[in-house]
């Protein structure tokens, strides 16, 4: 060893290539995204709790004989089946648990001081953010996708058994199937209203978590609270709660061409087209994009806090 | 074949100077230890090797940049950091499925043959292990990782005796070879100062000493002086003196001082300081005194 060495002499290990073939990204992908499953269960705990706690209630509620009424309601004026209910409340735990995974995924990493484990493997910064982003962006509509489906598929198994067994027709719950029950329909909503149109809200709770040194969740509203509470008073408008509001609501307009309302026959009413037509999608997958590229940036330089 | 160049090596942390343009070169096949005190930008100098912070000046590693390149370079380098840093949560197979998942260069059979070695269930989280346990089966995944640069941060800090001496020999016996690399730092000297290859001592972001242990044992000499001699021993200007169990103890370096070894071997015991005693005295000949011992 030698040092104070007057030059930089030119490295005859600089020209060959030390490392074996290395692993490709799909591979380092798949081993991320598993990583990220292990470590927060409850991305795929939370949801099965909540299928199985909204199929405990739906056999109940069956042998009590509660749905009774709204069955026999013409579906066409019937919004919410218990299969949309149940449905619904798989997405609206989707939702939480998205958010809350991704203020604390570049956080708790940091916090925990793990991340000086994981900057000493092979992985580089882009394939770790892509893969946490993966995670509320399209693993999760696609757990939401195969659990609300198993869960519906056990509704009508078990609202069937037990109107059978009760000398009912079965034909009232076969004929209520509604619009969730279509599975395309199903996972055109999970990509479109969960994943695709909040991506910039998704992002942007990533970045902040891979910014913040505490409190993400602060840092994540303050500002739209802040910007918000400046434009009011300036303006007197509310333009940018509402942008920011319909990102998380999503909207549903631009994705089905009538809102809110989920007919018998939903095929004719899915408007892809529609949907990838809108601005609005293209600015927020942008938006998306510059947040999650920043986040890649950032935590090349972070360390433990 | 040169596993480490840096050449006015620079890192602020606002108006602090944590590495004030150093040197370094280290060879392949070397086992180098950083000795330092507290903030003598040790860690500083290992975070830009290993591609964790940004840097001023000209470093390769095995001839990459660390900053831009971090993730390819880590298939050739790993390093344990000072404190644990497993990730706590983690079972301990799932572990071994995720570094065999992602890194080429891991083998397996050998990281579980480390482990056969231990108390260390497969099923058991992180957080169940003791902190010796930690480092037991951090050491075993790194050891298993054909790597050509190994980087050590305090390995074996909070470590009890047996782990930390455990943990030397396993890194000696199973994992050292000529093709290897190891840049250590620590504040138990003394354990590794038979270890060491290459010693290097670092102070306020500057480089005060670097030598070889073969220089080492050649250049510098502690005479534990007979008290008759004592005055007699001074005149040679010692590099330090200090007291213990009454005698005095002068360290003289050699390449300075134009006494010779039979000479000083004259005025009493004569033998190869300790690093730590060194250390003590070239901080104590620097300009300022040293903010701390290495101890």
């Amino acid at each position: 060893m030698n040092t104070q060495s007057n030059a930089l002499p030119k490295s005859p290990i600089a020209s060959r290539e030390i490392a074996p073939a290395a692993f490709s990204f799909a591979r380092l992908m798949y081993w991320s995204v598993r990583r990220e499953l292990e470590e927060y269960r409850f991305i795929y705990l939370a949801p099965l709790v909540v299928a199985a706690i909204a199929l405990f209630s739906f056999t109940l509620s069956i042998i009590a004989g509660i749905w009774e009424q709204s069955l026999r309601l013409d579906p066409r004026h019937h919004l919410k089946s218990p299969f949309d209910m149940a449905a619904g409340l798989l997405m609206l735990t989707g939702i939480l648990v998205s958010v809350f995974y991704c203020l604390d995924a570049l956080h708790g990493e940091r916090r925990d001081r793990s991340i000086l484990f994981w900057k000493s493997l092979p992985v580089s910064d882009l394939t770790t953010v892509l893969s946490k982003a993966s995670i509320p962006l399209v693993i999760f509509p696609l757990l939401t996708f195969a659990i609300s489906l198993a869960m519906q598929w056990m509704m009508l198994l078990v609202g069937s058994a037990v109107l059978l067994v009760s000398g009912q027709s079965i034909a009232r719950l076969w004929t209520n199937l509604s619009a969730f029950q279509m599975p395309l329909l199903l996972l055109y909503h999970l990509l479109t209203a969960h994943a695709l149109w909040p991506a910039p809200v998704y992002c942007w709770l990533l970045l902040v978590s891979g910014w913040a040194r505490r409190a993400p969740f602060l840092w994540a509203v303050l500002p739209l609270v802040v910007i918000s509470g400046i434009e009011n008073l300036a303006f007197h408008t509310w333009h940018f709660a509402s942008l920011v509001g319909s990102r998380f609501i999503g909207n549903t307009s631009t994705i089905t061409s009538t809102p809110d309302v989920f007919p018998t026959d939903p095929m004719t009413h899915i408007t892809p087209g529609h949907f990838l037509a809108t601005p609005g999608l293209w600015i927020g997958l942008a938006v998306a994009a510059a947040f999650l590229a920043a986040a890649v940036r950032l935590r090349r330089y972070q360390g433990p806090i | 074949m040169t596993v480490i160049e840096a050449r006015g090596l620079r890192k602020t942390f606002g108006t602090t100077v944590a590495l004030d343009g150093i040197d370094l070169r280290v060879e392949e096949g070397r086992i180098l230890g950083l000795i330092g005190p507290n903030g003598a930008g040790k860690t500083t100098a290992l975070n830009a090797i290993l591609g964790l912070i940004p840097y001023q000046g000209e470093l390769r590693v095995l001839g990459r940049d660390p900053w831009t390149e971090r993730d390819r370079l880590m298939r050739d380098v790993c390093f344990i950091a000072d404190v644990a840093v497993l990730p706590r949560w983690i079972k301990v197979s799932q572990l071994l499925d995720y570094v065999a998942g992602i890194h080429p260069r891991f083998d397996r059979a050998k990281a579980e043959g480390f482990l056969a070695k231990t108390t260390i269930r497969r099923a058991s989280k992180v957080r169940e292990l003791s902190k010796g346990m930690v480092t037991q089966l951090h050491l075993a995944l790194v050891m298993a990782i054909d790597a050509r640069l190994l980087v050590l941060d305090e390995p074996t800090l909070g470590l009890d005796i047996l782990y930390r001496k455990q943990f030397y020999d396993s890194l000696l016996n199973d994992y050292f070879d000529r093709s290897r690399t190891i840049v250590v730092t620590t504040h138990q000297v003394e354990e590794i100062q038979n270890v060491l290859t290459d010693v290097m001592f670092i102070d306020r972001g500057r480089i005060v000493l670097t030598c070889s242990m073969e220089e080492f044992e050649s250049r510098y000499l502690e005479v534990m002086v007979n008290p008759v001699q004592v005055s007699a021993a001074r005149a040679l200007k010692p590099m330090h003196e200090r007291q213990a169990l009454g005698r005095s103890i002068l360290l003289f370096d050699l390449k300075l001082n134009h006494a010779d070894r039979q000479q000083l071997a004259a005025l009493g015991d004569v033998r190869t300081p300790g690093i730590a005693d060194l250390f003590v005295a070239v901080m104590s000949n620097q300009a300022g005194p040293a903010q701390g011992v290495a101890q």
